[in-house]
């Protein structure tokens, strides 16, 4: 699977929602975007990408656009 | 009924900062509260939907300070839910959030201030209150039960100057909120820091956004209180890291923190010189019963501690009987004057006076240990915790078979609920409907789909055979 597939169900899987949900998604947008959905997904990704996340970064994932920034950043190397 | 609080005694000490740059001083407060209980005018019922705002914390105050008697619910509330406590209490006003004055537009606007408005409700019957009673709130519970418990002054009082002396607190001390202030827990650390004068800072971020750090670094927070999820949510940030040096205290309560996160934190604040205290505690002990002394936080991790000051705690067996031995498992009585009246269910029980008379049957099993320190073990009733939130299984299943007219039954651990049907068409809208009415993360929630609820001969159900699915 891309690293954008991998990336777009993290998403999916953490607050259980479709592809056509994800452009422009933020956090507290839906529901299961909160603090412990928040957590469910910084889990997926780490998984996905194998991965540990700084906490900075983590608490910067604040949309889903945001998010593909931060894991292109060097020490993630993840490129989309 | 005297005043909980004496704010003009801190004067221009600051009570209150959020995390826009308001603050807002003791004597300002104090006016504040003077001029929205006036229009009010008389002891009744209010209903405050709470948000960590300034405005929600004014009206708390106030409300209690002047002898009217809030009713303390999320404004976040599922609206089906809020609709039915208010028809069944009907308050005379409501003091809520002006985004959401568009959920009432029959009533009547008398009162603005910092961005909350005072609504007339124009219910007719106004039911009578019990002369000590101070406050309601649910039971850390969100499925909506109109079940509320009855806080008395006292209550509130006694319940904070404890908390004050077993935390030291003084007025340099700044809490930042991570809790809803509609939680006893939250509720309790305002309660707590206003009788020593200290600053409230106020946010409605978690712990996951950037706001709430930015806020707590800028604003020099001193300490907060998290239920076990929270540690869980703190520990994946790697907060070990987090450069924090205005933080003096972490308290953590809302059910039972696993030991080895209760000894991660407690070494991390004894490495630091912080405080890391576990305490235990319940809506019908208005907040607090428990609490473990921060220096014997890693040496006895797994307990909740010992008795607040002011308060006892003892163990019967099952024929009542007075457990003496240490290690053994019997249900944790409480008795302080902290202990509430009872519960309300319907208007007229707010007329009802006190029920339990300072004796709190908690319904956890708990057993002590050689040095007196105690640890919760189990529950007798049936309800989990899921992110701090009492959620009532039984209820639950009533909500379930009310809506769907189907053979349910739910069960699980704390942060994980299990519902089991037997009818697999409905599983997706089961699930979706628990997680709409409690309004938790979906996560917490699953459905598993088996051929027959197992009962018993009288046609109970078996819970106990449901553990097998997800133990």
């Amino acid at each position: 699977m891309s690293n954008l597939g991998k990336y777009n169900l993290a998403f999916m899987n953490a607050f259980e929602i479709s592809e056509d949900q994800l452009t422009g998604l933020k956090y507290q947008d839906i529901e299961a975007w909160d603090s412990v959905g928040h957590m469910q997904l910084v889990a997926e990704l780490e998984d996905a990408f194998d991965i540990m996340m700084d906490t900075d970064d983590i608490i910067d994932l604040s949309s889903y656009e945001k998010g593909q920034k931060i894991l292109s950043k060097e020490e993630y190397g993840v490129e989309f | 009924m005297g005043k909980i609080w004496e704010f003009g005694q801190f004067g221009k000490s600051t009570a209150i900062e959020d995390e826009y740059g308001n603050r807002m001083t003791y004597d300002v407060l104090n006016s504040e509260a003077c001029v929205l209980a006036e229009k009010i005018g008389y002891r009744c019922l209010v209903f405050v939907l709470c948000q960590n705002k300034i405005g929600s914390v004014l009206g708390y105050v106030s409300f209690i300070n002047n002898a009217i008697v809030p009713v303390m619910v999320n404004s976040h509330l599922e609206e089906g839910l809020l609709r039915n406590l208010l028809t069944t209490y009907q308050p005379a006003y409501i003091w809520l959030p002006k985004e959401q004055l568009e959920l009432f537009s029959g009533m009547q606007s008398i009162h603005k201030a910092y961005d909350y408005v005072l609504l007339k409700t124009g219910y007719k019957k106004e039911y009578s209150l019990y002369d000590e009673l101070g406050l309601l709130i649910t039971t850390s519970g969100s499925t909506g039960s109109p079940k509320l418990v009855r806080q008395s002054y006292t209550n509130v009082l006694d319940n904070a100057q404890s908390i004050a002396k077993y935390l030291k607190l003084d007025s340099t001390e700044r809490p930042i909120t991570m809790l809803p202030m509609n939680y006893v827990y939250g509720l309790s650390i305002i309660n707590s820091h206003f009788l020593v004068g200290a600053t409230m800072l106020l946010t409605d971020k978690g712990l996951m956004q950037k706001e709430f750090w930015t806020f707590f670094k800028e604003a020099d927070a001193t300490s907060f209180g998290g239920v076990p999820y929270t540690y869980e949510m703190l520990d994946r940030l790697r907060f070990y890291r987090m450069k924090l040096p205005s933080l003096r205290t972490m308290t953590q309560a809302g059910g039972k923190i696993i030991p080895e996160l209760h000894e991660k934190f407690a070494r991390y604040a004894e490495e630091t010189g912080k405080n890391f205290v576990v305490m235990y505690g319940a809506a019908e002990a208005t907040s607090r019963m428990g609490y473990l002394p921060p220096e014997r936080a890693v040496e006895k991790k797994g307990s909740m501690g010992i008795p607040i000051p002011g308060g006892t705690f003892h163990l019967v067996d099952a024929d009542g009987k007075e457990i003496t031995e240490p290690r053994t498992t019997g249900e944790l009585i409480y008795e302080g004057k902290n202990v509430t009246l009872g519960y309300a269910e319907c208007g007229e029980d707010l007329a009802k006076d006190d029920e339990r008379h300072g004796v709190l049957e908690t319904g956890d099993m708990a057993q002590f240990d050689e040095d007196g320190f105690y640890y919760i073990v189990g529950r007798k009733k049936r309800f989990l915790k899921i992110y701090g939130n009492r959620v009532n299984l039984d209820e639950v299943d009533r909500l379930i078979k009310g809506g769907f007219e189907i053979e349910v039954a739910s069960a699980g651990v704390d942060d994980h609920m299990y519902i089991f049907v037997t009818d697999g068409r409905y599983a997706d809208s089961v699930r979706d409907f628990v997680i709409n009415k409690t309004k938790l993360n979906p996560a917490a929630f699953r459905v598993i789909i088996i051929d027959e609820i197992p009962k018993n001969d009288s046609g109970k159900t078996l819970y106990k055979e449901l553990a097998k699915y997800y133990e």
